[in-house]
């Protein structure tokens, strides 16, 4: 198929940018959309062009390092997939795609659709993690977990922290992101013991780093491509308001 | 002239290690603070080995390509993680692990370091419980189990299909806890170029800042590698796109020497080949043959639907071929097996380089619940792939490159022929022999990083305490630095035609034609001609898009198939020289009448070493004669 | 503690509360109001209007009232600032996620709220409260009220007020469709089985309400 691609242009941080018109051919429908990036960037270097810029890393929509905004949607119009995960398939012959990088402040351009996502580790790094050194650690049998409550916490925990859900947020809100992580330990026994601590220290830091308010629209939910159940921000807010009143 | 010295403790096997721990030198907690560590890699080794070097008190500083260490590719990593743990009561032991994975990886592979990872595999399970991993439970509250490839016990520990990334984030997240006390740093999208060696000792390492392109220096008083394997040298492979060889390759020059470096693990159930722009290949976990049997139709070239073809017409070809084991034989048996189906002409899919892989029987005794609770995410991904939907009709798979059991040479303490360098999980070649059993490489991973590095490196740290902070501006770190830069200059000098992908797929090809999943010496020879002429071409017009001094993705592939072409003809000369068949190492002219892989132990029983001289292809082989007091080496036999 | 009052997840903690307040408040404001086209005379109206009027509990709830009313605006404002503050590029082609339609307008509701507040306060508060416009009626048990029904009958005889209200009443709807169950949400109550049932409510909610307060005008207009 025969496609148009609006691509976001931009070659570094400072640089303003702009959308440039790309036409390409012979686009199979097997392609994943990074392989037609791929192979748009082929053709771009055949001719001496400088090639689009994307992050990518274990194509197969776990590592987190894909995300590109895609005619208005987070990794495009399929459900439940990552960027390198959608088909071509999902476009038709005459198509015209408009590619643009994740929008947040928190989320600087770096060049063209690459985008600066530290944010996130930052968020982590203020309390998403349980404090155990190597070593610490009692008999993993000690202390059982409800199987209910393992799989809740297994279901927020798959997270791959790619920003689709900053990035469908109207807000650029992270409380997606921010909540599987605060709800995932507070699933587990283990997580319980830092519960207050960690929720405030993470709501606060996503707050710093200049991430949107949830105002509930759902649109994370959606477009997150591991279909991360909103559940977990009620969660989150439920942990919040119990650290902060007890 | 290297001596090679494994520097494999004293006594009986099961007390090397408690032995040894009692014996290390230590570094004082005051003496830790003046320390420095880099960590070259942030997956499950990485991570592991950072966050806890931080919690003892070391000053750790951690490098990723990506732009942050969650993103490793041990994040991909689906199907679990042993331990000896026994919840079964189906009489598991360290003993039994450990003979499982010596006798898997065909009897290559040092029985003192195998025993340890068996040892401490049930402390890597409390560890990660512990950080809050999700592990599948019993309604008990108790964790869950599933055999898996190459076992007879149920002792593998899992989270769905995503125990990897389970087990990386939660080693992540502990790295991160690191970050924000202030004893670990982080130095994301920096790619390691160089490794700096200063009086025979590994003192930095040369990096590029992948944004702005500078070239940077890092110093300190030892240098981890966790840097993965290379199976991305077959250009299609289960790996991240972006894995490479080049850090070992870095060390390789620099003198540390490259073990078994064609042992590299085919796995058996990816979804095949479908189209030729594709960049990858998505593994689905080998715990599918659990409860998925894999077949093809007896009739040669039959094109019907799979469900078509009746129960009669259907040849279960491993259960018919290896009825102990059936459809949980290791991987390198799985592989070739299929391949040889394939290649007999019985394979299916539109390019007949398939097999099904079937759960149809397994729904009608287990249900469908039951089986989703297994495997949904592996079922949801492989319909998002192929569109095939596993709960009706079988999947198709066919084996691909995905692992490295050679690396990095490593002693007992997990050091490098270089003192002062260590090589951790996937890049260091201890424990997989020739083959690696399934769930093990998460458990090594982890292992190297919490539990033995943190040990071992103090041996060598001990004696560091009096070097003050290592300055990096040191006549080796100008030489590195210019050697760094003078390859960069000349790659983005020579403006060529072809891009930086194309060589990397021609390359892939080279290799998985004739050092592959089989092997034979006049393929190999003409392999390494090949390479060679294709590394020329390489040099001569490659195109690199983009400048220097910028993100330059072009500039990074560029880079790493330089090395590629380097290591491919390692792979090669490695695969020559052994003239036996042995785990994934296939070698035509060493096979029984029946197919089956001949061992020649007389001869070959020894890890194969290698050192540069400053051409590659005049590389000095090193022997360590492995030597079983524990076990005697049998034919390994699944049948 | 202080964090609830400056976190994201605090100040939209106090304004679910706020927004809560007031949904419970227009149920109460609607059942009053309704009697207007329920009964033939204004009477019932009048007494409820005037015990709401001079009941001390009442009066200190008004203050609440307002207050509730300031505080859902001004921390709605600070926290859309911070959110607008939050994307300073924006996107080429946005918001095609398959998500709540009402969700995506709660800003523009809320303004079309602003404005019916302020026309609605001068049209009768402000002239029932301050400006004395109101003439007095009694009635059977002998007690003098405001007859403040006569004027919002008399207000509603206009047509264009009528399409104003109906229309501005329409916004006020929108909003609520999507904050009642935005509300439970943000408290943290989410549930398997109640959430929807509690999306379902709100939906019931917001559609009698904003229905029942624009069936005033328009049955007023025509009947009466």
């Amino acid at each position: 198929m025969n496609i148009t691609l609006k691509i976001w242009r931009q070659k570094n941080r400072d640089d303003k940018g702009k959308f440039v018109t790309y036409k390409l051919g012979d686009v199979s429908a097997e392609m994943t959309f990074l392989e037609m990036l791929d192979y748009l960037n082929e053709k771009l270097i055949r001719e001496g062009a400088d090639p689009v810029a994307f992050d990518s890393d274990c194509r197969e929509g776990i590592c987190g390092m894909c995300g590109l905004y895609i005619n208005g949607r987070p990794n495009g119009p399929r459900k439940g997939v990552t960027t390198c995960q959608l088909s071509m398939s999902a476009f038709k012959d005459g198509d015209t795609i408009t590619v643009e990088p994740w929008r947040a402040k928190a989320f600087p351009v770096i060049k063209d659709l690459v985008v600066d996502r530290t944010s996130f580790d930052k968020i982590i790094q203020a309390g998403g993690y349980i404090s155990v050194n190597t070593g610490a650690a009692p008999e993993a049998n000690a202390i059982p977990v409800k199987k209910e409550n393992a799989e809740r916490a297994f279901d927020a925990g798959i997270c791959i922290g790619c920003g689709s859900c900053v990035a469908a947020c109207t807000n650029a809100s992270a409380m997606l992101f921010v909540s599987a992580k605060v709800s995932q330990l507070a699933l587990l026994p283990q997580g319980r013991v830092e519960a207050k601590e960690r929720v405030r220290a993470m709501v606060q830091a996503m707050d710093e780093l200049g991430f949107g308010n949830c105002s509930n629209t759902g649109a994370c939910e959606v477009e997150c491509p591991k279909e991360i159940s909103l559940s977990h921000i009620a969660r989150l807010n439920r942990e919040y308001f119990t650290a902060g009143i007890t | 002239m290297i001596k090679l010295d494994a520097k494999i403790p004293e006594g009986p096997l099961s007390e090397k290690w408690t032995k040894h721990q009692s014996s290390v030198k230590l570094v004082s907690p005051a003496n830790k603070k003046k320390l420095d560590i880099i960590v070259v890699g942030g997956g499950a080794a990485g991570a592991s080995a950072a966050a806890s070097l931080a919690e003892s008190g070391y000053n750790v500083k951690v490098y990723v390509f990506q732009d942050s260490s969650r993103r490793a590719h041990s994040i991909a990593s689906q199907g679990g993680i042993n331990a000896t743990k026994n919840y079964k009561n189906d009489a598991d032991s360290d003993y039994r692990l450990f003979y499982d994975m010596i006798k898997g990886g065909d009897f290559r592979s040092r029985e003192a370091n195998v025993y340890r990872i068996a040892e401490i595999s049930n402390k890597i399970i409390d560890q990660f419980v512990a950080q809050g991993v999700p592990f599948a439970r019993e309604y008990g509250g108790h964790l869950a189990n599933r055999s898996f490839g190459g076992v007879q016990v149920s002792r593998t520990f899992y989270a769905q299909g995503q125990t990897g990334q389970q087990c990386t984030l939660a080693a992540y997240q502990a790295l991160m806890r690191q970050v924000k006390a202030g004893k670990a740093k982080i130095f994301a999208r920096r790619d390691m170029l160089d490794l700096v060696v200063i009086d025979g000792r590994a003192r930095g390492i040369i990096t590029r800042n992948l944004i702005t392109g500078e070239i940077e220096r890092h110093s300190a008083h030892a240098v981890v590698f966790a840097t993965g394997g290379y199976g991305t040298i077959y250009y299609l492979s289960t790996l991240a796109i972006n894995s490479n060889g080049s850090a070992a390759m870095a060390a390789f020059r620099k003198g540390a020497l490259m073990a078994n470096p064609s042992m590299a693990q085919i796995h058996p159930t990816c979804i095949p080949v479908l189209n030729e722009y594709q960049s990858k290949l998505t593994l689905m976990s080998e715990s599918l043959r659990n409860d998925g049997r894999v077949w093809v139709p007896k009739q040669k070239g039959d094109k019907r639907p799979a469900n078509e073809i009746k129960e009669e017409e259907r040849d279960y070809y491993l259960e018919r071929k290896y009825p102990a084991f059936g459809n949980l034989v290791p991987r390198d048996v799985a592989s070739r097996a299929a391949k040889e189906r394939c290649d007999e002409g019985y394979g299916v899919g539109e390019t007949g380089l398939s097999v099904y892989l079937d759960f149809r029987d397994a729904i009608e005794n287990q249900g469908k619940d039951a089986i989703k609770s297994k495997y949904g995410t592996l079922f949801d991904l492989c319909e998002k792939v192929t569109g095939i939907n596993p709960y009706k009709e079988p999947m198709r798979i066919y084996p691909a490159s995905h692992y490295t059991m050679g690396g990095l040479w490593v002693d007992y303490n997990l050091m490098t022929t270089i003192p002062g360098l260590y090589a951790i999980g996937e890049a260091n070649f201890s424990d997989h022999g020739a083959n690696r059993l399934g769930a093990s490489s998460l458990m090594q991973c982890a292992g190297d990083g919490y539990f033995i590095l943190p040990v071992t490196i103090g041996d060598y740290l001990a004696d560091q305490i009096r070097i003050p902070k290592i300055p990096a501006d040191t006549p080796e770190f100008d030489e590195a630095e210019k050697a760094v830069k003078d390859k960069l200059n000349k790659l983005m000098s020579i403006k060529g035609t072809q891009s930086p992908t194309s060589f990397h797929k021609r390359l892939g090809h080279i290799l998985w034609t004739y050092s592959g999943m089989k092997r034979n010496e006049k393929g190999l020879k003409k392999a390494l001609e090949e390479i060679k002429e294709l590394q020329e071409e390489f040099w001569r017009d490659v195109r690199v898009a983009g400048e220097l001094y910028e993100l330059n993705h072009e500039l990074e592939k560029a880079n790493r198939i330089a090395d590629f072409f380097e290591l491919a003809q390692l792979i090669v000369l490695d695969a020559l020289n052994r003239k036996e068949s042995c785990g994934a190492h296939f070698r035509e002219e060493y096979q029984t009448e029946e197919g089956e892989p001949k061992r020649d132990d007389k001869n070959y029983s020894y890890v194969a070493a290698w050192e540069y001289t400053g051409d590659i292809l005049k590389s000095v082989l090193h022997k360590e004669e492995l030597i079983f007091e524990y076990v005697t080496p049998v034919k390994r036999s699944y049948k | 503690m202080s964090n609830i009052f400056t976190s994201s997840v605090g100040k939209k903690f106090i304004m679910s509360l706020a927004g809560l307040f007031l949904i419970i408040f227009l149920v109460l404001h609607l059942s009053i109001n309704i009697t207007l086209i329920l009964f033939k005379t204004p009477e019932t109206f009048n007494k409820a209007a005037t015990f709401m009027g001079n009941n001390p509990v009442i009066k200190i709830m008004e203050v609440v009232l307002f207050g509730g009313i300031l505080l859902h605006m001004i921390y709605g404002a600070v926290l859309q600032i911070q959110n607008l503050l939050a994307r300073p590029v924006r996107y080429k082609k946005s918001n095609y996620s398959q998500t709540s339609f009402f969700s995506k307008y709660m800003l523009h509701t809320a303004i079309i709220i602003t404005i019916f507040l302020v026309i609605h306060l001068l049209d009768f508060w402000i002239k029932n409260k301050f400006l004395g416009e109101v003439h007095d009626i009694t009635y059977a048990d002998g007690k003098t009220y405001h007859d403040l029904g006569a004027l919002v009958i008399e207000r509603f005889q206009i047509g264009w007020v009528v399409i104003v209200y109906v229309v501005l009443l329409l916004g006020l709807g929108f909003h609520l469709h999507h904050s009642f169950q935005s509300a439970f949400q943000t408290l943290g109550l989410n549930h398997k089985t109640y959430t929807p049932v509690i999306k379902a409510l709100g939906v019931i909610y917001s559609i009698v309400v904003a229905g029942g307060f624009i069936s005033i005008p328009v049955v007023i207009y025509f009947l009466k």
